[in-house]
């Protein structure tokens, strides 16, 4: 006898347990500054159920509690009364599995822990994204994601098993600046590798094909985790590398990383402004903002190798800051994404419109997350991209070679990857919410339940308070950078006791959120008071649109997200290489067709041009390998004594 | 005393001062091109007469479209009171610098594309989308030019920036000063819908970009809005004048430095509206699509400014 409300509620209400108690414990660590530590052996040598929450493991651990908790109470509302409904025990397991593993990736202190835990994450994760296995195009996607995942972790243990080779041990403690004291070449490519495993999970293009493939095809409360979290998991590792193990790198590997993070911000953000899917768009996003991470922390690395401390701490700060604040407004733009999923039953943006008018909080909640990932200020997203580009503006002075010319051009890419994520958000918001509904789904649209929109305002909230309270907020780096470069900067960074942010001691750029939020309340409110005071009882009525002077206007002569797009995809022609298929039928003169059928798409450059070549020469090789499966137990036979004799003969020489 | 007088000066700039900028300019053009045009004082009277005229809202709009005159108009003055206008004192100097007065001004024009969307017709699809493109692609070009200022002030902060550029005098000469203010120059276009961006005149919806996303916008709401973009206007012309030219900024407090000041921003604002009235009498409005060629001419100049803090 199944009992999918009792399931829904069990699992659902473990995640909530379970994200509260993650966010108590890490609140502690970064308030105390302290390290938690747990080892339980296991009996097994190199092998140790071993659990470290340090202050960098914490902070992720934060962004991980907020979002279990949030997402848990939308899951219990998404979950009701929908096709999922019958197997929301199936989906309730797997999803407290993902947060589990998520939850001891983060704090794993051994290699064979955290890998095996990585594991864990990444089959979770793949089981949730191929939830809906009917459609194929799931599958599919699960399918890329597995496969891609997995090739990022055997980069994975080939990396930590050099490592733990030279540190002769498996602890993560141990690691502790680890490759500052191995020869170069070693390090070079123990850093490529992780650089390459890690990236993998990130979404860094280019390896980033199953990114925007799997994250929407999930069910949208896994999206939600899966873009706002599960990424995380390769920043962190990227983080515990880079800032961790890793002592002053060479410039080279911190120039890659702010190049790799230049890149994928905006490229991230140009194919997010095609996507008209508006879960797709979404996905895209993430590479974006993903791209925005590296920036920071390709500065920090930089500053790092010239050998400023502080200033390291500050881009590191951006980064990690940037990390949190994408995990928040993310997964609350994908829980509105599944809103609108669940109330108009589609994705397609095309066929949306209006639903400001059907589902008005789900509306103000994604808008709220629309300006937060746009940049705009007050709110979060704003304050991580100032602190970066504190950081590169600070970094034209710390180097006389023309390698300081990396950082202002930047700073002007991350100011046009900002801008088009604007542009971008504009689009998704006004196509889906506003106007006229371009469908009969979304005309008759329903707002989620009450629990959906707790599920939303939550996440709201807090890029709100992210944004506002970031001078106070910023303390909460401090044992993080004292950690990983051993000073502490949030003196400098907060002002005005927190109400502002500093950038670094003295004249450097400041600002104050609260202060920006409270002259747009009075300026907004001085002349609106000011209006309906004089103006009580002037005429305000509600009329037609301007149509040219045609019988009415209908969704048909609305804006496109095709249409908005246009301009972008004329410009950025080389990159798009763009193909449109026009055929129109007439009736008497050309001038005035019947019907027309438009089809517009744009190439899929990576696909195309590196994963294609790339699977058929894998297909080629794997034909060629073919030949020595011959299917004779003899043929068998004398593989394994081969085998044997090498081992003995390598054995023997070591 | 000294703060409250920055933030009148300041505010009888931004919301005084703009209008008569835009009909000195309208006037200028008019003389240029042998009209009458009208008078100066022509703007001032137009928003009188729309803050009393009644307003049509369309059918098809939500909240969003009577939210974002206030929004477009906030976002301008507050953006406008952290660029230092007369004296390198600026009032809401702590509340960001050049940073937050770029973000400021993205965040009406988002709400200002929103609100052309909500009206459901294509003349504001259209203009959004536009204007989105356009503004996207002059930003990176700005955050050149401005990081420029700022790194030859060492911060990001308007009041520090305009106190080293007051420092010395003759500096707008050094060619990464030349470069970064053409690179601004264009920029200014861009933002305020000038001749060959945009025409401000135009009458026709299929050329418009700005006005095309007020298509519906009538009565008080046209007011507030028409307003913010003078403001705007108004804030990136000192925000150029008082980065490269300086010259006769007060850095103390007295009653006749800011008089003298005062005068001298007047009359840099007049000779700064010249130049742009001059390029738009010279050249035709752009085609869209080669708007963006225009935009990385800019992008190249501030990249060139940069790069030539390498030589001098």
């Amino acid at each position: 006898m199944r009992r999918p409300a009792l399931a829904g509620r069990i699992a659902f209400g473990a995640g909530l347990a379970g994200g509260g108690m993650s966010l108590a414990s890490c609140i502690g660590v970064l308030a105390g500054g302290s390290t938690v530590v747990l080892t339980l052996p296991s009996g097994v040598r190199l092998f140790a159920w071993g659990v470290r929450l340090d202050p960098l493991s914490a902070l992720f651990g934060l962004a991980l509690g907020v979002l279990a908790v949030a997402v848990s109470i939308y899951s219990w509302g998404y979950t009701r009364d929908s096709e999922i409904q019958s197997r929301v025990g199936l989906l309730g397991f797997f999803y407290n599995l993902l947060l589990l593993s998520l939850t001891l990736v983060f704090t794993a202190s051994n290699v064979f822990f955290f890998l095996l835990v990585w594991e864990v994450m990444s089959l979770s994760a793949y089981c949730l994204v191929s939830f809906e296995h009917e459609k194929q195009e799931t599958r599919k996607a699960g399918t890329l994601f597995l496969i891609m995942s997995h090739g990022g972790t055997g980069a994975l243990l080939i990396a930590f098993l050099l490592l733990s080779t030279a540190a002769g041990s498996m602890n993560f403690a141990d690691f502790h600046l680890l490759m500052e004291r191995l020869p170069a070449d070693q390090t070079n490519i123990i850093l490529l590798l992780f650089l390459l495993g890690f990236g993998v999970k990130a979404g860094v293009i280019p390896l980033h094909l199953w990114l925007p493939a799997a994250h929407p095809v999930a069910p949208s409360n896994i999206s939600a985790l899966m873009s706002g979290i599960v990424i995380k998991a390769g920043i962190y590792g990227l983080a515990r590398v880079l800032f961790d193990f890793s002592g002053a790198p060479a410039l080279w590997v911190g120039m890659l990383v702010l190049g790799a993070g230049v890149v994928c911000g905006l490229m991230g953000v140009l194919y997010a402004l095609m996507e008209h899917d508006l879960k797709r768009l979404l996905a895209y996003h993430s590479i974006e903002n993903i791209g925005i991470i590296l920036i920071g922390f390709g500065a920090a690395l930089m500053f790092r190798s010239l050998g400023r401390a502080n200033l390291a701490a500050l881009a590191l700060i951006a980064g990690l800051y940037h990390t949190l604040n994408h995990a928040i407004f993310k997964s609350l733009l994908f829980l509105g994404a599944g809103s609108v999923l669940k109330g108009a039953g589609t994705r397609n943006m095309e066929e949306l419109g209006g639903l400001i008018r059907r589902m008005p909080a789900t509306a103000l909640y994604f808008l709220t997350g629309a300006t937060a990932i746009s940049g705009l200020p007050p709110l979060n997203g704003f304050i991580s991209e100032w602190l970066t580009y504190q950081a590169l503006l600070a970094g034209f002075g710390t180097t006389q070679s023309l390698t300081r010319l990396m950082f202002p051009l930047a700073g002007a890419m991350l100011a046009l990857t900002a801008a088009l994520a604007a542009a971008c958000f504009v689009k998704a918001f006004g196509i889906t919410f506003l106007a006229l509904p371009r469908s009969e789904a979304a005309a008759t649209a329903k707002e989620g339940n009450w629990f959906m929109k707790t599920g939303m305002a939550l996440p709201a909230l807090v890029c709100l308070g992210l944004g506002i309270g970031a001078g106070w907020f910023v303390r909460v780096f401090d044992p993080i950078t004292e950690q990983a470069l051993g000073v502490k900067v949030s003196v400098q960074l907060a002002a005005g006791s927190g109400l502002a942010l500093s950038a670094g001691a003295g004249r450097g750029g400041m600002v104050s959120p609260s202060g920006l939020a409270a002259m747009l309340v009075i300026l907004c409110a001085l002349p609106a008071v000011l209006l309906a005071l004089l103006r009580r009882g002037a005429p305000c009525r509600v009329g037609p649109s301007w149509d040219c002077g045609l019988p009415g206007l209908t969704a048909e002569n609305e804006y496109t997200a095709t249409a908005f797009s246009k301009p972008l995809r004329m410009i950025f022609a080389t990159l798009y290489r763009p193909r449109r298929e026009i055929q129109a039928e007439y009736e008497v003169s050309p001038y005035y067709p019947k019907a027309i059928r438009f089809e517009s798409e744009i190439e899929q450059s990576f696909e195309k041009r590196l994963y294609g070549p790339l699977k058929e020469r894998v297909l080629a090789a794997a034909g060629r390998v073919r030949a020595v499966q011959a299917g004779s137990i003899h043929a068998y036979l004398a593989y394994i004594f081969v085998a044997l004799i090498l081992l003995l003969l390598f054995g023997a020489r070591a | 005393m000294r703060e409250a007088t920055a933030v009148l000066i300041h505010l009888f700039l931004l919301l005084v001062v703009s209008p008569l900028v835009t009909g000195f300019m309208r006037w200028a053009k008019a003389r240029l091109q042998t009209r009458q045009g009208p008078g100066i004082l022509q703007p001032y009277w137009d928003l009188f007469k729309l803050f009393q005229k009644g307003m049509v809202i369309p059918e098809t709009a939500s909240w969003l479209f009577r939210a974002t005159p206030y929004v477009v108009f906030a976002t301008a003055v507050a953006a406008g009171l952290m660029v230092p206008m007369v004296s390198t004192f600026v009032p809401l100097s702590m509340a960001g610098g050049i940073l937050a007065v770029v973000y400021l001004l993205g965040f009406g024009r988002f709400f200002l594309a929103l609100g052309g969307l909500d009206t459901g017709s294509s003349f504001g699809g259209l203009g959004s989308s536009r204007e989105m493109t356009i503004s996207a692609l002059a930003e990176p070009a700005l955050m050149l030019a401005a990081f420029t200022v700022a790194i030859g002030a060492n911060s990001t902060n308007l009041s520090e920036v305009a106190r080293a550029a007051v420092g010395e005098t003759w500096r707008f000469l050094a060619p990464s000063q030349v470069l970064a203010s053409a690179a601004m120059f264009v920029v200014l276009l861009a933002e305020t819908g000038r001749i060959p961006v945009d025409n401000p005149a135009t009458h026709l919806e299929l050329t418009m970009i700005h006005e095309a996303m007020l298509l519906e916008y009538s009565g008080p709401y046209l007011a507030l809005i028409e307003w913010g973009a003078w403001v705007k206007q108004l804030l990136l012309m000192t925000l150029l004048i008082n980065s490269f030219f300086p010259y006769g900024m007060q850095t103390g407090w007295s009653w006749a430095g800011t008089a003298t000041g005062l005068a001298l921003v007047l009359l840099k604002l007049t000779a700064l509206s010249c130049c742009i009235v001059l390029v738009e009498t010279t050249n035709a409005k752009m085609r869209l699509f080669r708007v963006p060629e225009l935009l990385a001419a800019s992008f190249t100049l501030g990249a060139l400014a940069l790069a030539s803090t390498f030589l001098f």
